[in-house]
């Protein structure tokens, strides 16, 4: 959508010019009640300083910033192939031209966000509880909806936001603390004249804007997140010319009542549905930063046909009011509400549950008799009973070859994983030798760490995440 | 004397505009061409890629319902009447067949339990179900692009700029039957 595209390039300018004199009003503030009045422009370089580490934080690593805390990994598509079916799909009907990478976080509230400071780098993150809950063509809806806001670069203003947002908090935090816990206006005893007063003035100013900062950042990014969230969902209608794929999924959503525990006020925005009001029932007020639900899905089911002319026309009766630009509403044609695919139940609940397994650093053993037995990282024995048939089980371990020939780099004897001792060696390279090329399979480092290698792994060797040796595959 | 310079700068200005203008729709048609192409060719890589799994589906099936050969062999001529055709129109043609009789193929595969347990066919019915999605969004893709670009060439003004450098319509990847106008499915 055209006009969302160029509206969010405004944003972003605005929010980083309003930021910028925010922060130097607190900086200068700050450096006052700190340093006395002659250190406020020592206050402000300091804000500066803090604007520029944040671009350049924004700038070089946004998305694992926002990433770090919500313990996202990122899925390879052996890992999922039904997940990432249906990001190319939506990828080829909204024609963005990539896809980007998906994550998976193991929480059990459903819930989705994307982050991505450009298209390129971005992301697309899903819960456990996500992907238990829906079935394909709900999971196309919301997928839809997030490749909706890549599309309209919604994620590169939120992702900004979120930067700036949360640089913000943390430093009027520590004004605050200093003011309330320890600070003294050093400063006002030496201030005699008019200028004194005016410093005054500017400190009271800048100590609003202290406490108010916060609050104002945040009504500003709540202001413009919740159009948004219907424009990305008039897009995800167009791309699955299914709208009632998307309700239902919200529904669920909505309904799960199960909140998300790494969810902050920082990051709240970015996801489908506010996961802070989630578990409690929303409310629409000034201070939520999703429209609720059930208006959304309200939309959505009064849509009579797919198109952004039909979802502008379901919104208008629903809510009232005009949403969507005009420029992309003339070039909106008539499209049909498909048929529900009837393709069922997504299979990617054993598929979620082996990756999350696997990234929890479990070791799969598959016994003859069928039983796949998850071993927990940190078991310390070389053996185990499978719990079916009886069967003792060796688990397969990278064994050392002797340091004492040189030339052993290179000549190294095929060795069966389990057969040697697995001591652990100080010295010497480390091999493991795969068994079957064509599925996962774990093993363990001689310093007791497992290491997963997927199907499509095909290098030489790979280094343990533990120790850091290198170890041989063959 | 000066208002003859005033003049003539304001007809300097403005013939600057008109070429601007005229620049910035000739790129706008240009990009959306471009996009158009690229539309066209995710449509083919995903054809292929279709065309690539019914040789082994039909292996598959084989094995276990070899005198089913009527429904086998309708697969496979549709298959190469798409692998052959030249034309849009044609080909969407061939496609909309190859669709149909794939259909019926996954039909008659309801009758064998053996069948339906078979990993292998498992897998290719969900990479052929994935593949069937991901034509039906490349060509709803690229016949929304075909819409814009018909528009764009057609309207005043930009018609002008499309004449002068002969842009011309495209074809839309239309599907004949008024039910099949959905996403084709398959039903398994």
């Amino acid at each position: 959508m055209w006009e969302a595209i160029v509206a969010n390039r405004r944003r972003s300018a605005l929010l980083i010019s309003v930021m910028a004199v925010i922060l130097v009003l607190i900086g200068y503030s700050a450096g006052m009640l700190i340093g006395g009045p002659d250190a406020g422009g020592f206050g402000v370089l300091v804000a500066l300083g803090i604007m520029t580490v944040m671009l350049l934080v924004y700038f070089t690593s946004a998305e694992s910033v926002l990433m770090y805390g919500t313990y996202a990994r990122e899925l390879k598509r052996e890992d999922s192939p039904q997940l990432f079916d249906v990001v190319d799909e939506m990828c080829l009907a909204s024609g963005l031209g990539f896809t980007p990478r998906i994550y998976l976080i193991d929480d059990p509230a459903p819930n989705a966000f994307a982050v991505g400071r450009k298209p390129e780098t971005s992301a697309i993150c899903v819960t456990t509880g996500l992907m238990y809950r829906l079935n394909r063509d709900e999971l196309q809806g919301v997928i839809g909806h997030e490749i909706g806001h890549l599309k309209n670069r919604d994620v590169q203003f939120m992702t900004l936001a979120a930067v700036m947002l949360g640089t913000i908090v943390i430093l009027s935090v520590i004004v605050r603390q200093y003011f309330w816990y320890g600070g003294r206006v050093r400063g006002r005893s030496s201030s005699r004249d008019g200028g004194g007063q005016l410093q005054i003035i500017i400190l009271v100013v800048g100590l609003l804007f202290a406490i108010l900062g916060p609050v104002m950042a945040q009504l500003l990014y709540f202001a413009c997140s919740r159009k948004r969230e219907y424009l990305a969902d008039a897009s995800s209608a167009q791309f699955t010319r299914y709208p009632e794929g998307l309700a239902s999924a919200l529904e669920k959503i909505s309904q799960a009542h199960v909140p998300l525990t790494f969810a902050s006020q920082a990051t709240a925005p970015m996801f489908i549905v506010n996961p802070l009001t989630a578990a409690t029932g929303e409310a629409d007020s000034v201070f939520s930063s999703h429209p609720p639900a059930k208006d959304r899905i309200r939309v959505l089911r009064a849509m009579t046909g797919a198109s952004f002319a039909d979802y502008e026309a379901a919104y208008r009766r629903a809510k009232g009011g005009a949403l969507i630009g005009s420029q992309t509403l003339k070039s909106a044609g008539q499209q049909t509400i498909r048929a529900p695919s009837n393709q069922g139940p997504i299979q990617t609940h054993r598929e979620t549950h082996d990756a999350v397994r696997r990234y929890h650093g479990y070791m799969r053993l598959h016994c003859n008799c069928g039983l796949d037995i998850s071993v927990p990282d940190g078991y310390e024995q070389d053996t185990i009973r499978c719990f079916r048939c009886g069967s003792v089980l060796t688990i397969p371990t990278a064994t050392t070859v002797p340091a004492a020939s040189p030339a052993s780099a290179n000549a190294i004897p095929p060795v069966i994983p389990g057969i040697a001792p697995p001591v652990l060696a100080t010295t010497g390279p480390l091999q493991f030798h795969r068994t079957n090329r064509n599925s996962w399979e774990s093993f363990r480092c001689a310093c007791g760490r497992t290491i997963q290698l997927s199907p499509a792994f095909d290098a030489s060797h790979i280094t343990c995440t533990a120790c850091g040796r290198t170890i041989a595959v063959d | 004397m000066p208002i003859v310079i005033i003049l003539l700068l304001v007809l300097v200005g403005l013939a600057f505009l008109v070429v601007l203008w005229i620049a910035g729709a000739y790129n706008g048609l240009v990009r959306l061409r471009n996009q158009l192409e690229n539309a066209w060719a995710q449509i083919d890589v995903q054809l292929k890629r279709r065309h690539d799994l019914i040789p082994n589906l039909v292996e598959t099936v084989k094995g276990y319902a070899a005198h089913e050969r009527g429904t086998l062999e309708a697969v496979i001529q549709a298959r190469n009447m798409a692998v052959s055709a030249k034309t849009v129109g044609e080909r969407a043609e061939a496609e909309n067949v190859l669709t149909g009789a794939l259909k019926s193929l996954f039909a008659v595969a309801e009758a064998y339990p053996d069948l339906k347990a078979n990993q292998n066919f498992l897998a290719l019915q969900e990479e052929l179900t994935s593949t069937e999605n991901k034509i039906s969004f490349s060509r709803q893709f690229y016949n929304d692009t075909v819409m814009t670009f018909n528009t764009r060439i057609e309207v005043f003004p930009t018609n002008v700029i499309a004449n002068m450098f002969h842009f011309t319509r495209h074809d839309f990847f239309e599907v004949k039957a008024a039910e099949e106008r959905e996403a084709p499915k398959v039903q398994f």
